[in-house]
């Protein structure tokens, strides 16, 4: 085990090389496009044995990934934004294949109007998709949780795809120290991919990615259902199993000071840094307010969000994104799956700073709720 | 159900679907003309013809090109 | 022509009576043998071979989107190649709107990028797996159902996209041109496509029995005369070296060609001759 000072960028960089996979495709894009650069030069140093694919778009790089991973190998690959756009059709193919692959997302603003900045609008535009969708706050969870994707998708329970979302610049390029684990106990963790459900061998013909009519396709996109609901358990014993060997402790959320709270925050990645912050500032003061970070956004984990707020009155529900005609997506679903009063709040759009104030404000307008959706910081003309 | 991601683990298996009942014309080879010059082999795009020019009509759609190609006017095409 | 004991394409699939995409995939397989994993766009050939439960694939089969297949067998390529497996053919099919139209982008990188493999366009010059709409390779003249004939068209009013030359512009070690109704030709450019290190591509004009308009029995005629009018020439580009690979004894004049198609039974004198004026122009480019 090393400690190093460096960005969430480099810290997914550095889980890659640590899981071998054996194909890398990638396209640069800002602010992903420093782990394009790391993994090009580890291939270049003979420090991963793979093949980087330089393929000339998002979609090929998705798609070569597809093909890659069903030819029966580790693959990784990462985007943003725009680039997660253009790859949206292939997600879908992507996990109905049932192609368990990991995909970083440094989370960006989606056009137009044109926005290189900050939000999470890009990830949960692809919700639907199938994959499992993880969300840190950290460059140490960036790493923990790369590695622990690639153990939940290709369990064969669950051989669904993994997107790692972590925040634009505000994780991506911004340098913390983090631990790096030794190659040896994360091959321990993570032994090699041997899938037995779609490879391509000519000594074993098989064909992948078939017509499949009305009186198949409903169970097989059932059985991604089953899958994804499979993926609770597994997530949370590969977290279990993680901090057994490397004794950083995660799960399908992260609870702070939730037990005797009135009011809980509810939100997700790095602004729960922020918000830790101001629930210590408001205990100070007197406030029973607690923070619920949601980790696994993909698949939703209701069971692990109602046991966090049960006795709590409110929830104050923080989205960087927009479902526009409703709400934020986090507070949809929170309001459709969790039976508490709830208020959202829309904010950080294409990098807006959420500042404490603004958080203080979402806490006085959850405790003295005006409406339900809130926009915060929204500059009055 | 279905298998993992609909793949498909037996290869040639589209021969459990007998398209010989789309035919309404069935070819007849006359073995005495035939030259062997394996066009009806050759060209055929159901693989309906083997080896010693006998017509699986299991499969054969009836598509005539057989009949066509065939320089030695060998194979007639029949009502069905 | 050796006949294999088995074609690596099975009977049972879907394609119309009188298919040529059928044929030409039978004949790339038999050429490339088992130690072979193909790689298709979606299209006609997608559809009709692989309905779940069945498949009519003998080799490794997959199929992601219509768009990628150049990309998807990209990264089929790259796995096959780290895993040591450098004997195993790749070949990758598309039709003709999944080539030059959407897959363009895919392709190009592909080709590009220097992949061991083998792309095999089959050309029917439109989009026939929606219902014969007009594709970036259909001929000047032909109708289709979005390049229709009416009072102000006589059908599409652009020349086919010449896509062989695109790819050899990307100067990659093999280029061809191949038709189904000149097999011997076609195999040969496979086992040559196969045998060489790097990306190769081989554009096959198949005539479609529902979307040309002709017989089912008359596929493979439809070719050769395309061939035997000038109307499709048959060459390689070698490692930039190009070469004519089948000469008709006699040039037919176009007519004859066009005339016993329903898709080009509407053209007027005025457009016959433009297309015979283009297709000596081509020739005589070519050195036909």
């Amino acid at each position: 085990m090393t400690k190093e000072i460096m960005t969430a960028n480099k810290a997914v960089a550095e889980a890659a090389r640590l899981a071998k996979p054996k194909v890398i495709p990638v396209y640069p894009i800002t602010p992903q496009t420093t782990i394009s650069e790391y993994l090009a030069q580890y291939v270049a140093d003979e420090k991963i044995d793979a093949n980087y694919v330089k393929v000339e778009s998002e979609h090929s790089a998705i798609s070569a990934a597809v093909g890659a991973s069903c030819a029966g190998v580790r693959v990784f690959t990462a985007t943003s934004s725009q680039g997660l756009m253009l790859m949206h059709e292939i997600l879908f193919a992507a996990a109905g294949m049932r192609a368990p692959f990991v995909l970083a997302d440094a989370n960006r603003a989606i056009s137009a109007p044109l926005n290189i900045w900050n939000d999470q609008q890009d990830s949960i535009a692809q919700r639907d998709a199938g994959w499992l969708q993880i969300y840190v706050e950290n460059a140490q969870e960036a790493l923990d949780t790369t590695l622990m994707a690639y153990k939940v998708s290709e369990n064969p329970k669950v051989l669904l795809p993994s997107m790692v979302c972590l925040d634009g610049f505000i994780l991506t390029h911004t340098v913390e120290p983090v631990e790096i684990p030794d190659q040896e106990p994360v091959d321990e963790f993570l032994p090699p991919y041997k899938p037995e459900h779609a490879y391509l061998d000519p000594k074993d013909p098989m064909s992948i990615g078939n017509l499949a009519d009305p009186d198949y396709y409903l169970e097989a996109r059932h059985d991604m259902q089953v899958a994804m609901e499979n993926s609770i358990d597994v997530i949370q014993e590969t977290c279990d199993e993680f901090a057994e060997i490397f004794g950083r402790k995660y799960g399908l959320v992260e609870p702070y000071k939730t037990e005797d709270a009135d009011i809980i925050f509810v939100a997700m990645g790095s602004i729960c840094s922020t918000i830790r912050v101001i629930v210590n500032q408001l205990r100070d003061q007197g406030e029973k307010v607690g923070l619920l970070k949601i980790r696994a956004y993909r698949p939703f984990p209701v069971e692990a969000i109602d046991e966090a707020v049960k006795d709590c009155q409110k929830l104050a529900v923080v989205d960087k994104n927009v479902t526009f005609g409703i709400g934020g997506a986090l507070y949809t679903d929170v309001k459709a799956k969790i039976h508490k009063e709830a208020y959202g709040f829309i904010a950080g759009l294409g990098g807006r700073d959420i500042t404490p104030e603004a958080i203080l404000e979402m806490y006085e307008k959850t405790k003295n709720p005006v409406k339900e959706v809130t926009w915060i910081g929204l500059k009055e003309e | 159900m279905v298998t993992i991601g609909c793949v498909i683990k037996t290869p040639g298996s589209s021969k459990n679907n007998k398209t010989g009942s789309w035919r309404t014309f069935k070819p007849i080879l006359d073995k005495e003309k035939c030259i062997d010059c394996d066009n009806c082999i050759i060209f055929c795009p159901d693989s309906s013809v083997n080896k010693q020019h006998d017509i699986n009509y299991d499969y054969c759609k009836g598509c005539g090109i057989c009949a066509h190609e065939c320089p030695s006017d060998a194979i007639e095409m029949v009502k069905e | 022509m050796d006949i294999p004991d088995k074609d690596l394409l099975s009977p049972g699939h879907r394609g119309c009576a009188g298919c040529g995409a059928s044929i030409a995939v039978k004949l790339a397989l038999n050429a490339l043998g088992e130690n072979t994993v193909a790689i298709s766009a979606t299209g006609c050939l997608e559809v009709m071979t692989t309905p779940y439960p069945e498949t009519a694939w003998e080799v490794p089969f997959i199929h992601v989107a219509f768009e990628n297949s150049g990309a998807v067998a990209s990264g089929v390529e790259a796995a096959l190649r780290i895993q040591g497996k450098d004997d195993v053919n790749v070949v990758a099919f598309g039709g003709d709107g999944g080539t030059v139209d959407i897959g363009l982008q895919s392709l190009s990188g592909a080709m590009e990028r220097g992949h061991n493999l083998t792309y095999i366009c089959y050309d029917n010059e439109a989009y026939m797996n929606t219902g014969i709409q007009r594709s970036g390779a259909t001929p000047f003249g032909a109708t289709t159902t979005t390049s229709p004939k009416g009072v102000a068209s006589f059908g599409e009013d652009k020349p086919k996209k010449d896509m062989p030359m695109i790819m050899a512009a990307h100067g990659i070690p093999y280029v061809a041109t191949a038709s189904i109704a000149y097999p011997e030709d076609f195999v040969n450019k496979v086992k040559k496509a196969a045998a060489v290190k790097g990306p190769a591509y081989i554009h096959l004009q198949q005539p479609c029995t529902t979307g040309w308009g002709f017989d089912s029995s008359r596929t493979i005629e439809l070719g050769r005369l395309a061939v035997e009018t000038g109307s499709w020439i048959l060459y390689e580009i070698e490692n930039g070296e190009f070469k004519i690979t089948f000469t008709p004894e006699e040039r037919k004049p176009v007519t004859e060609y066009l005339s016993q198609q329903k898709r080009f039974r509407h053209l007027e004198e005025e457009q016959i001759s433009k297309i015979q004026k283009f297709v000596d122009a081509q020739c005589a480019e070519l050195g036909l």
